[in-house]
């Protein structure tokens, strides 16, 4: 049988995976992005078991909506990444320091 | 009748509009015209005051006391400019404006080849002016704004040859040691408002009696006298503006301004501002015999030991301004005895004669073309007889000799003393009698110096006149000793003002002695208890002027005058080098005198290099160190040093933000959890 748990613990494995590579990832833009979306679709399972278990169908139409922003934070984060590589030529992480004080 | 207010605004503001034209346009209206609307201002000034003192005295007008204008209010007191005019005052102001008028007119001729001419000529407009606005004031503001006005204008005057380092260096000091009087001037006055709640005369010297019995805690169980305590600071101003032992120390070095003004402001006027200020306070003064008591020993101190060093000094100004400190004195001696009205006369006669002595100086110093020295001079009475006659008048009023005006008022002084209580009138005694004998001593002196014996310099014709216009601008750089023309009588813009002061040095004591001394002419004007009113006493066994002269001359002030006259004939006519074996004779006691008592030097090394040093450290310890190092700098320096650290923590990685973030959020709710068990 398939408890709440299990699909908690689903979640919130993938929510660490996706913050584990926002830290150890050293090299690439595009990585962070990804980690970003794994972030949110971990959110999303939360939102959909929650939504099944409980019986409420507002959650899963949460998860539609994030799915949409998501989608157009990616697409807006992609065009960023272009410029950076533009004005950089590089997507490194750790070459990407402009802000220190 | 009443005084009419328009003819007393015009005698203040005529010299200002002479001053403000002289000033301002005296580019425009050139030398004559400055000199001609100045001279007009304060005839004009001076006509109009012998107008009002002849209304007060014989035309029956009653004392006038009126505000004319509000300066300011502030609170409960209102600041306003007005006039008081009685008898006093207006013998002040015509002694004022009489004298000025005559240095006026002298300085045309002293100052003909100045290059400032205009700028002179405004300067003394505007000390006229100041001077009539301190003694026709009604209220201690307005006195206290001409106190600091004339003392602002003799500042000007002392440095008007502001090229000469030592001119700055004498007008610097005066305007120092002025700062010390007022700044006990100031707290008198404050004590009169504190203690009486206003600084209108009237109003504060009917309310005087009730400061008897009030007092100052100083400490716990210190309480000192109201009236002492606000009679010894205003006269602390008196002693700063009058040159009273200890603070005389400005006035000999004021003769590095143009003796114009060392006879108007350095003798006749302003230093006297201080006698006629503690004369006008009189029925606050009469409330405390210690500061009484105080003003005779200063007073008594002065009179005799600054006129000692007038006997060691070989520049012919010097002499005479150490016989104004000693005059001074004893017009303070006769304030301290209660002779007010004494005081006042002989500030009066000696306005006169001791103003003729330093235009005759003068006189003597356009002649040897800037040659101060006594040492030479010598046999100019053949040269320049006007000179020398009217300066004999002013010597032997200034010595005391019957008739002459001087005789009368410190002959007046000196009985005035011997009948006083008050305690330390013994010293005071003494001291005024050998005053008299001193004063004799180097008046004779300076006379046989200058203008007899034989001549001291040499005439040299050697390129005529270029030598001379060359030397113009920088006077006293010549070699000493050498002339190169011979010289001779001053034009009559110089000598006019002599003869006309010469008359009054003769007539003024006999003329004035029995109305001002014993006549109760003053009035309300001067207010003495009856216990204190020595000249009341004296007035007892005075008959008429004429035979107080005749007694004089078999009193002890003339027979000390006889003898200094017969030691001064034998030295300086017969037997010159007895003069030089008497100052080896006496080396410990010349070289006292000869360093002032040292006065000028332990005020260098404690309160001019002291202050010094005091601002030295304040500057290095206070400013560089405390406030600028530690307050600006440091808490400036401890920013940057924080901020240096804190700004490490901004890596600029995005990985180290993020991380933050999940720390904060974790650390938030785990304490969130925590609370919560």
């Amino acid at each position: 049988m398939i408890t709440l748990a299990h699909f908690i613990v689903l979640g919130a494995v993938l929510f660490s995976i996706a913050l584990a590579s926002l830290f150890i990832n050293r090299k690439n833009v595009i990585v962070l992005l990804m980690s970003i979306e794994l972030m949110l679709l971990a959110v999303n399972i939360n939102f959909v078991a929650f939504s099944r278990f409980l019986g409420d169908v507002a959650g899963q139409v949460f998860v539609f909506f994030i799915l949409t922003v998501a989608a157009a934070e990616t697409a807006i984060g992609l065009a960023i990444l272009v410029l950076l590589f533009r004005n950089r030529s590089t997507i490194n992480v750790a070459e990407i320091d402009s802000m220190k004080g | 009748m009443e005084l009419s207010t328009s003819i007393l605004l015009t005698i203040a503001l005529a010299p200002l509009v002479g001053c403000l034209l002289a000033g301002f346009f005296g580019r425009f209206i050139g030398r004559a015209g400055a000199h001609t609307v100045t001279i007009l201002g304060v005839a004009l000034a001076c006509g109009l005051s012998i107008y009002v003192l002849y209304q007060l005295t014989a035309g029956g007008a009653s004392i006038y006391n009126q505000n004319i204008y509000t300066w300011f209010e502030i609170g409960q007191y209102s600041a306003h400019v007005g006039f008081l005019i009685d008898r006093l005052t207006a013998m002040m102001m015509v002694v004022v404006t009489f004298v000025s008028l005559l240095v006026h007119i002298y300085t045309i001729g002293y100052m003909h080849e100045d290059p400032g001419y205009q700028r002179f000529f405004s300067y003394i407009s505007l000390f006229t002016f100041s001077m009539l606005m301190l003694v026709m004031s009604n209220n201690f503001m307005q006195l206290f704004f001409g106190w600091e006005a004339v003392g602002l204008v003799s500042y000007l005057l002392i440095g008007f040859w502001f090229k000469r380092p030592t001119a700055i260096f004498a007008n610097l000091k005066a305007f120092v040691v002025n700062r010390v009087g007022d700044f006990g001037f100031l707290l008198g006055i404050a004590g009169v408002l504190y203690f009486l709640g206003t600084l209108d005369y009237a109003t504060a010297f009917s309310a005087a009696p009730t400061l008897v019995g009030k007092t100052l805690q100083i400490t716990q169980n210190t309480h000192w006298d109201a009236a002492t305590v606000i009679c010894i600071f205003l006269f602390i101003g008196a002693m700063g503006k009058s040159a009273q032992v200890p603070l005389h120390v400005w006035l000999p070095d004021s003769m590095e301004g143009p003796t114009p003004i060392s006879a108007l402001i350095h003798a006749a006027t302003m230093v006297t501002a201080g006698i006629f200020m503690v004369a006008r306070m009189s029925p606050l003064f009469e409330l405390s015999d210690t500061a009484l008591s105080f003003v005779m020993v200063i007073g008594a101190t002065g009179a005799l030991f600054t006129g000692l060093i007038g006997i060691v000094q070989n520049d012919i100004k010097r002499v005479v301004a150490y016989s104004t400190l000693s005059q001074l004195g004893y017009m303070t001696v006769a304030l301290g005895v209660s002779a007010y009205a004494g005081a006042v006369f002989h500030l009066m006669t000696h306005a006169f004669f001791k103003a003729l002595l330093f235009l005759g100086a003068g006189s003597v110093i356009i002649a040897m073309h800037h040659e101060q020295d006594m040492r030479y001079m010598g046999g100019l009475r053949k040269y320049m007889p006007i000179t020398w006659i009217t300066m004999w008048i002013g010597s032997l009023a200034l010595c005391g000799v019957p008739f002459f005006a001087g005789f009368y008022s410190k002959d007046a002084i000196i009985e005035a003393v011997g009948e006083s209580h008050r305690w330390g009138h013994v010293y005071a005694y003494v001291c005024v009698m050998a005053g008299a004998f001193v004063t004799a001593l180097y008046t004779f002196r300076q006379m046989y110096l200058t203008f007899h014996g034989k001549e001291r310099f040499t005439v040299v014709h050697d390129h005529g006149h270029g030598h001379h216009v060359e030397h113009k601008d920088d006077h006293g750089h010549h070699e000493p000793g050498i002339m190169h023309e011979t010289p001779h009588e001053t034009p009559w813009v110089v000598t006019l003002p002599l003869i006309l002061l010469a008359i009054p040095s003769i007539v003024i004591g006999a003329f004035a002695i029995k109305p001002l001394l014993y006549g109760e002419w003053f009035g309300s004007a001067i207010h003495v208890n009856e216990a204190n009113n020595v000249l009341g006493e004296l007035g007892k066994e005075f008959h008429s002027w004429l035979g107080m002269a005749l007694h004089g001359f078999t009193q002890l002030p003339f027979l000390l005058v006889l003898t200094a006259f017969a030691i001064q004939t034998y030295i300086y006519l017969f037997n010159p080098s007895v003069a030089d074996r008497i100052k080896n004779a006496l080396k410990p006691i010349y070289s006292m005198l000869n360093h002032k008592y040292w006065f000028d030097a332990v005020y260098y090394i404690v309160f001019a290099r002291g202050g010094m040093a005091l601002g030295r450290a304040l500057w290095k310890g206070g400013d560089a160190a405390v406030i600028d190092g530690v307050l600006v700098d440091g808490s400036a320096g401890l920013v940057d040093r924080i901020a240096g650290g804190v700004r490490r923590l901004q890596s600029g990685y995005l990985y180290h933000y993020a991380f933050a973030m999940i720390l904060g959020l974790i650390l938030l709710l785990g304490g969130y959890w925590l609370v919560g068990q």
